[in-house]
């Protein structure tokens, strides 16, 4: 085997041998625009345990780095914490060579490993403890966090929590840990992460924080899945997962359109200079060039939230659908929406929308705004007039 | 009244509680859930469910 790839070590008797994958942009939807790691761990102990494994394209650059400090045969244990295949893909691979005694999943994992990979799992229960001779390894489920298979796993005599997706955000780079790298970029990533791909669950989130402390772990070291591990400043990381779960409204805006000539554009203009107005933040983003997984981020980060599109055969201009099918499968909580749009004949854009946002349960003070071809003066001072109103009222929400 | 579980998310209905956040009110026997009802964790529908 080439040994190229080398483990590095995180903790006395922990090693990460993940791979990064440097290029990945476009992940099953989400804009990746930073790459990604797949995080994998070995455990150093009686009992020699491979934590997770990485995407498949990736098996053998993790095989070796694994090979750097263990012969494979000597592995006993494999932990499968989430059965996605960026965390699974390698495991026949990993298995094949390793032919360990046990792969450990929770009852969901085994039941998710079986179909994809024909994989017999040994379920450990939720709160269970599987000793590796000199350390104990707990397993805690998190389900719906964000599969129902979810679990992590915590290392007592090292102190490290191996936390699957959770605290974990798409950043490739050549730095173990987050404080190797600018804290803007780790704020911006993990917030984006988050609503991504947990925001759904926002209130398991909260309720899992909550009973954080009575689990009594002395974590030192938090390893996710993807990006930078934690070993400092774990309370700010915690308070930051508090902040974005509990989704209280914020004093900015976002403007999400999309337009064929301009004329739901000119609206979007017109309605974000009214809320630029009152002197809130505002965004504009633009279908063309904005992708879905950009948009929640902003729409996770705004307490104002306006979507415009034309009509196009009779229906919403399909980008703007996709968009409002992704955000409303989030489920983002405390927003007030605004619908808009311009047609040609018929014009049942900006009502589709407003009923998507009505779906949403969002606040929707102000009807539809439907216009026909380009907005006459008294349409885009109504555009205008929109976005100030409502950035008003958002201001005197975010006061109570 | 009797507890099911999703077998699906993993997610309990428990009567006592019912769901109010879908219209399901504290006391609600699993039985006289509306059919259209689903789990409100994973979206699963009320046949997914097994006695707790």
């Amino acid at each position: 085997m080439n040994t190229c790839f080398k483990a590095e070590k995180i903790s006395e008797n922990v090693f990460w041998v993940g791979a990064v994958d440097w290029h990945v942009r476009d992940f099953h939807g989400y804009k990746t625009q930073r790459g990604t790691t797949y995080n994998a761990f070995l455990i150093i102990d009686d009992k020699i345990t491979l934590v997770d494994t990485v995407k498949k394209e990736f098996a053998s650059e993790m095989l070796e780095r694994v090979a750097s400090v263990v012969p494979l045969e000597k592995i006993d244990y494999i932990i499968s914490n989430h059965s996605e295949p960026d965390h699974s893909g390698s495991l026949p691979e990993a298995i094949a060579a390793i032919k360990p005694e046990k792969v450990f999943a929770s009852s969901f994992g085994a039941k998710t490993l079986k179909p994809y990979y024909g994989i017999d799992a040994e379920v450990v229960p939720d709160g269970s403890s599987v000793s590796l001779g000199k350390g104990n390894i707990t397993f805690v489920e998190t389900r719906m966090l964000h599969w129902p298979d979810s679990m992590v796993s915590f290392y007592d005599r090292d102190g490290v929590l191996f936390s699957q997706d959770a605290f974990g955000m798409h950043l490739a780079g050549s730095k173990l840990w987050a404080d190797e790298y600018p804290v803007d970029i780790l704020d911006y990533e993990a917030r984006k992460y988050f609503c991504n791909i947990i925001n759904v669950q926002s209130g398991k989130v909260l309720a899992l924080l909550e009973s954080l402390p009575q689990l009594d772990l002395d974590i030192k070291i938090v390893a996710p899945d993807h990006g930078p591990l934690i070993r400092k400043d774990f309370d700010k990381v915690l308070a930051l997962y508090h902040e974005v779960a509990t989704q209280a409204p914020v004093p900015r805006a976002v403007v999400i359109y999309a337009t064929m000539w301009h004329a739901t554009e000119m609206l979007a203009r017109a309605f974000a200079d009214g809320v630029r107005s009152q002197g809130m933040e505002v965004k504009i983003l633009d279908l063309a060039v904005c992708d879905r997984s950009e948009v929640m981020t902003e729409v996770a980060n705004s307490g104002l939230v306006a979507f415009g599109a034309p009509t196009m055969n009779n229906n919403v201009f399909p980008a703007m659908m996709d968009v409002l099918t992704y955000v409303r499968g989030l489920k983002p909580l405390n927003k007030i929406g605004f619908a808009f749009g311009s047609c040609g004949w018929s014009g049942e854009g900006a009502k589709q929308i407003s009923e998507q946002i009505n779906l949403m349960k969002m606040e929707q003070p102000l009807p539809f705004l439907q216009v026909k071809y380009r907005p006459s003066d008294e349409e885009m001072k109504r555009a205008f007039d929109a976005g100030f109103q409502l950035a008003e009222q958002l201001c005197a929400k975010c006061a109570k | 009244m009797k507890s099911y579980i999703c077998d699906v998310c993993g997610y309990v209905y428990d009567p006592e509680k019912g769901d109010p956040d879908n219209g399901i009110a504290p006391g609600t026997a699993f039985e006289d859930i509306p059919e259209d009802w689903c789990c409100p964790e994973c979206g699963a529908p009320k046949d997914s469910f097994s006695e707790a």
